[in-house]
């Protein structure tokens, strides 16, 4: 499913070039729950970005279901993020003036889904996370639970087969993140690819796979 | 992704920010209003100088004693001289034209008129009885000036002159003083107003004869040739040079203008003037055009993360880009819309103050003002919805 060969990132600060990513050698197949570990600045979060196609390698090959996606152009690579992948991130990221309802129909506003169809979808997803008595109020009327919620909901509203959650606890409590990831590891149940992105060793180590990072490279792989 | 939702996503973020977007519209609507009024002011005074002039009579001849060179300045200019009067004969002699259809000779002086113990400054007019029919003037009492060169001792009052020497009382046959002479009222103006700087509600009309003996002068102010038609104007003219200038010695000193050449003139600079001030009014336009970019340049690093999300969910730059050009559009057109309201409104508070002035926006200005306002709102904000479609989704998605 994923498979990534000798990818490498830099950037450069002032004139000097920083590797986030060496020479990374992946592969994930269809349905794993991975999650990367490391330390801040150990390059977990670019990666991320990288499988998302929300970044480009520096070098490398990046396919996606067999296809050179690194290859492709931006507009196309939109078109590959809308159809198979969704995103999770620690700031929620909902749009403000939209309400629950609207902010989980905008990808499929964005990719043109007819609108009988939208809010059949939108329907079943306020009812599968518990949101139907919510739908109509903005993020700030949310409580932090609530949200993410609403982001899950958003995330796999285009049923993508991967999902990438970029520290999805980091800014609930205990409780509430428990919650969330039990929702995460449920769309796993359904085939979805998840990779998970934390700092939390308690957490990473309910994953399948765990990788570690360090300094831009995978410096372990446990499985479980 | 479809229009009708492009549309609605981009009329959700204009709502969603109201003071940007009420502050956007009025900048908009102010442009566009005050082109509307402006040309419509512009246009106004256009038609009401050619309305002045209709009403000062059609197919004039006007003929000034002295001749304007446009080449230096004649000797007698320098001495306030003018080389020759125009006599009353000159103006009888202007009939033998076949163009000519009416004239009236005019001298013009200034007086003491009294009545009893009433008494105060006027014009006094010298004609003829043609003057009525040649200056489409209306009488409201009696009857105008008798016919013929008469010296008779008659006049015809102002409305306004009427009014103060003898206020609720009948006026007609009774007698007023002009200067050192007694005349007999025999007819009263109709009110008409001010026309071309002239209120004909005060002066006094008498007999062009009575006029010459009353200020001891046998010269013209001016003659007032009517022609038969519009095609005659242009012979009348040649016709009042060729008589002047054989009465008057083979000199020409005299000037002889058509009312349509001056009109022509009038309507070329006024025209040039709404043409002027409505472009000065665009200029507010592109204003409110650069404050829509400025803006829209503003609401772009304001929704960065909006836009790497939008990036992320799978929105090609192509996409971004639209839903910002639609906001512009959106802004641009209710602006415009509601400009033309504010502008329409205007020009009807202007009507209504001053009602001689006949305010109306000339179509072309209608058309100039939104498509000015439609295009630089698009324009400007070509450049913001680029910078917004370029954002690097990561960067984008941190706040950055």
């Amino acid at each position: 499913m994923i498979q990534l060969d000798k990818v490498t990132r830099s950037f450069m600060v002032g004139d000097q070039q920083v590797s986030a990513l060496r020479d990374i050698d992946l592969s994930i197949a269809a349905g794993d729950y991975v999650s990367i570990m490391g330390p801040s600045g150990s390059g977990k979060s670019t990666l991320l970005n990288l499988i998302g196609l929300l970044d480009r390698p520096t070098s490398g090959i990046y396919k996606l279901d067999g296809g050179n996606v690194s290859a492709l152009d931006d507009e196309q690579q939109a078109r590959v993020r809308s159809e198979k992948i969704g995103f999770v991130f620690q700031s929620f990221h909902l749009v403000p003036r939209l309400s629950a309802a609207m902010n989980i129909e905008l990808p499929l506003i964005l990719a043109g889904i007819p609108v009988h169809e939208r809010k059949v979808r939108v329907a079943a997803l306020l009812e599968n996370y518990g949101l139907t008595d919510r739908a109509d109020h903005r993020p700030d009327q949310l409580s932090g639970g609530q949200r993410q919620r609403v982001a899950i909901a958003r995330a796999t509203s285009m049923h993508p087969a991967v999902l990438l959650a970029d520290e999805p606890t980091g800014n609930l409590d205990q409780t509430t993140g428990r919650e969330v990831i039990n929702l995460l590891e449920q769309l796993t149940e359904q085939k979805v690819t998840l990779i998970l992105v934390t700092h939390d060793p308690a957490l990473g180590a309910r994953a399948k796979r765990q990788l570690h990072m360090v300094d831009g490279q995978i410096v372990s792989k446990t499985e479980n | 992704m479809r229009l009708i939702d492009v549309v609605q996503f981009a009329s959700g973020s204009l709502s969603g920010s109201r003071t940007r977007t009420l502050l956007m519209i009025l900048a908009m609507s102010i442009g566009v209003a005050s082109v509307l009024i402006l040309t419509a002011l512009g246009e106004g005074a256009r038609l009401y100088v050619v309305n002045q002039f209709s009403s000062l009579g059609t197919n004039l001849v006007l003929v000034f004693p002295g001749r304007t060179e446009t080449a230096g300045i004649g000797p007698g200019m320098l001495l306030g001289q003018i080389p020759r009067e125009l006599s009353l004969e000159d103006a009888d002699a202007l009939l033998k034209s076949r163009a000519v259809k009416r004239i009236a000779p005019l001298t013009l002086g200034s007086s003491q008129i009294s009545r009893d113990a009433l008494n105060r400054d006027v014009i006094v007019l010298g004609s003829t009885s043609d003057l009525l029919e040649v200056r489409h003037m209306s009488l409201a009492l009696g009857q105008f000036l008798p016919a013929g060169n008469t010296g008779e001792s008659v006049c015809v009052l102002g409305a306004k002159i009427r009014r103060e020497l003898f206020g609720k009382e009948s006026a007609i046959g009774a007698w007023v003083r002009l200067g050192d002479r007694r005349f007999r009222v025999i007819g009263v103006m109709a009110s008409q107003g001010e026309s071309m700087g002239f209120n004909t509600d005060e002066i006094v009309i008498v007999p062009v004869a009575s006029a010459h003996m009353l200020f001891n002068t046998t010269g013209l102010f001016r003659i007032l040739i009517e022609a038969k038609s519009r095609d005659a104007i242009e012979q009348a003219k040649k016709d009042a040079e060729t008589i002047l200038f054989a009465r008057h010695n083979g000199v020409r000193d005299v000037t002889v203008i058509t009312q349509d050449a001056v009109l022509a003139t009038f309507d070329r600079i006024l025209r040039a003037l709404t043409l002027a001030v409505g472009g000065i009014a665009a200029i507010s336009l592109s204003v409110a055009g650069i404050l829509i970019m400025n803006v829209m340049l503003i609401a772009v690093s304001q929704r960065v993360q909006e836009i790497g999300l939008l990036k992320a969910l799978g929105a090609p730059a192509a996409q971004i880009r639209n839903l910002f050009f639609t906001e512009a559009v959106l802004l641009s057109s209710i602006g415009s819309a509601v400009g033309l309201i504010i502008g329409e409104a205007g020009v009807l508070v202007i009507a209504k103050l001053y009602p001689t002035l006949p305010v109306a926006t000339p179509w072309w200005a209608v058309l100039a003002a939104v498509g000015i306002s439609l295009i630089t709102g698009v324009s400007f904000s070509v450049w913001p919805a680029r910078r917004a479609a370029r954002l690097d989704p990561v960067t984008a998605l941190a706040g950055r």
